[in-house]
């Protein structure tokens, strides 16, 4: 929903606050969720992430979320798809060239990107898409990726922890 | 220092003294230079500190090659690069690889587009491969318009990649010799990357930044938008130099005549992207003869674009103009006394011949 999009890349650093309690509780529910194992759960979490983000976000379900590093707006809603935006053809209002009527994707996530703790990761270059990803959940992903992370970190704790190509919320 | 001896200090210092050596590229007959990504003119130029000109052919939309050939001709002598534009503004042309395949083969030094509209990574990834293998030694990697902006606004759009992913993609082609997947090269391209910028279009404060992403990506020169706005112009080059970019990526400016103010206008309210000031609309409403001032407005422009040291050259777009490209670059005198490449120059047969001779003997 395009307002409670908006709504969202305003109150950017809320976002960013309740992605982060929620990851805590994702990270601290990780043992539970591999005893109950991440396939069995894909479909239940992808649903309900899909309506979840689907209502806040316009959420395309891209499955390797990026919307920390894009100041809580989702480049799937670019009609180029553009994960490092915005392009050459933004409005003198600020609008889509594609779309008129739409404020840019990411005109709307620089100012999101301000608003928060750690926007300074709209500076990262975000690579393509996995298409494979697509439809799937990336809360799960994240959860295995930082828990692994947290394993090995654990192990060696000299260790630099690796974040990975994306920055997943 | 002279230039053997600074290589055969290197190899002392360097196992990977290679890199120090002009290295020869299958089917060029120029070497890349030490410490340059491509044989090509276009990077030689702009890394001995050369003023350079670029300019843009519209493919045909025909399949007679001698259309390529006469759109060419026009910029004869006084451009240093010829963009092959892909599909630009998402309408249907003759396609950028075959318009450098033609061009290559006589010489030209070409900037071959590659937009992410209308292929995906496969493809493209065999684009950057072709282009290279015939001769292009420069690649342009842009998002691309919109479908439906375009002629066919009913197409799939495909945009697997965009202009950062492209980048890095083609850099890693080159530099590590791999696909995107990994799976090795037989023989890299050795090309020089570039990008687009805007600088003339919102969020400004943040387009210095994403030129910051661009050149992190791979980008070694862009090619802004039209510049009809030098004051902005000036604002983005200072935020580039204090972000540190302004010596790792060579900025070369668009500039081009507009043919009236209602032409102005019209671009001003139906093409996205391009900001015209009012000041060059009101100069083009004022003149006798509109279609002469607009060429005088360029050279005008390009005169003062000349003396920004942080602009290493211009970009000259003649939409339905390109007759004029050579007259304007003339007037202007931004060359100086260089004059670019010409194609009397080159012995065409002979150097097919002898990448034939590399390749099978």
């Amino acid at each position: 929903m395009y307002a409670l999009r908006r709504f969202s890349v305003r109150h950017a650093r809320l976002m960013e606050l309740t992605y982060a309690g929620v990851e805590r509780a994702l990270l601290a529910a990780a043992p539970l969720l591999d005893r109950i194992g991440h396939e069995r759960l894909e479909r239940p979490v992808a649903a309900v992430e899909k309506l979840v983000k689907g209502a806040l976000f316009d959420c395309r379900m891209c499955g390797q979320c990026a919307l920390s590093s894009t100041g809580m707006s989702c480049p799937m809603n670019c009609p180029k798809e553009i994960r490092n935006g915005p392009c050459g053809g933004v409005r003198e209002n600020g609008n889509c060239e594609v779309k008129p009527d739409m404020r840019c994707v990411w005109v709307e996530g620089w100012d999101g990107a301000q608003r928060m703790r750690k926007g300074d990761a709209i500076k990262t270059v975000q690579f393509a898409v996995d298409r494979r990803l697509m439809g799937r959940s990336s809360w799960l992903a994240v959860v295995r990726e930082k828990s692994a992370a947290g394993v090995d970190a654990a192990r060696s704790e000299s260790r630099v922890q690796a974040t990975g190509k994306h920055t997943p919320s | 220092m002279n230039a053997s001896a600074m290589s055969a200090e290197a190899a002392h210092q360097n196992a990977a003294s290679a890199a120090e050596q002009p290295t020869n590229v299958p089917g060029y007959d120029e070497p890349v230079w030490p410490g340059h990504s491509s044989p090509g003119r276009l990077e030689r130029l702009l890394r001995t500190g050369e003023f350079v000109i670029t300019s843009e052919l519209a493919p045909p939309d025909s399949a007679n090659p001698a259309d390529v050939y006469e759109r060419a001709a026009l910029f004869d002598g006084w451009v240093d690069a010829i963009n092959a534009t892909d599909g630009s503004g998402a309408h249907c042309h003759m396609g950028s690889l075959s318009v450098c395949s033609l061009l290559t083969r006589l010489g030209y030094a070409l900037i071959q587009q590659i937009s992410c509209r209308d292929k995906n990574r496969i493809a493209i990834q065999g684009d950057i491969l072709g282009g290279a293998a015939m001769g292009v030694c420069n690649m342009l990697c842009l998002s691309g318009d919109g479908v439906q902006t375009g002629d066919h606004p009913e197409a799939k759009p495909v945009f697997d990649l965009d202009c950062m992913s492209l980048l890095e993609i083609a850099r890693t082609m080159r530099d590590e010799s791999t696909f995107q997947s990994g799976r090795k090269l037989d023989s890299a391209p050795h090309v020089f990357l570039g990008a687009a910028a805007n600088p003339f279009v919102q969020p400004y404060d943040w387009r210095p930044q994403r030129l910051a992403k661009k050149v992190m990506a791979g980008a070694q020169f862009v090619q802004t938008q039209y510049c009809y706005d030098v004051p902005r112009l000036r604002e983005y080059l200072r935020q580039t130099r204090e972000l540190g970019i302004a010596d790792k990526v060579f900025i070369i400016v668009g500039v081009g005549p507009l043919a009236s103010a209602r032409t102005a206008e019209w671009i001003r309210s139906n093409v996205p992207g391009v900001h015209i000031p009012d000041s060059v609309i009101k100069r083009l409403s004022g003149a006798d003869n509109p279609k002469e001032e607009g060429i005088q407005l360029c050279i005008d422009l390009m005169q003062e674009l000349r003396e920004i040291p942080d602009v290493s050259g211009l970009h000259v777009m003649a939409y339905r103009q390109e007759h004029r490209v050579t007259e304007i670059v003339e007037r202007s005198g931004v060359l100086g006394t260089r004059r670019p490449w010409h194609p009397d120059r080159y012995d065409g047969d002979t150097t097919v011949k002898k990448h034939q001779e590399e390749q099978y003997t």
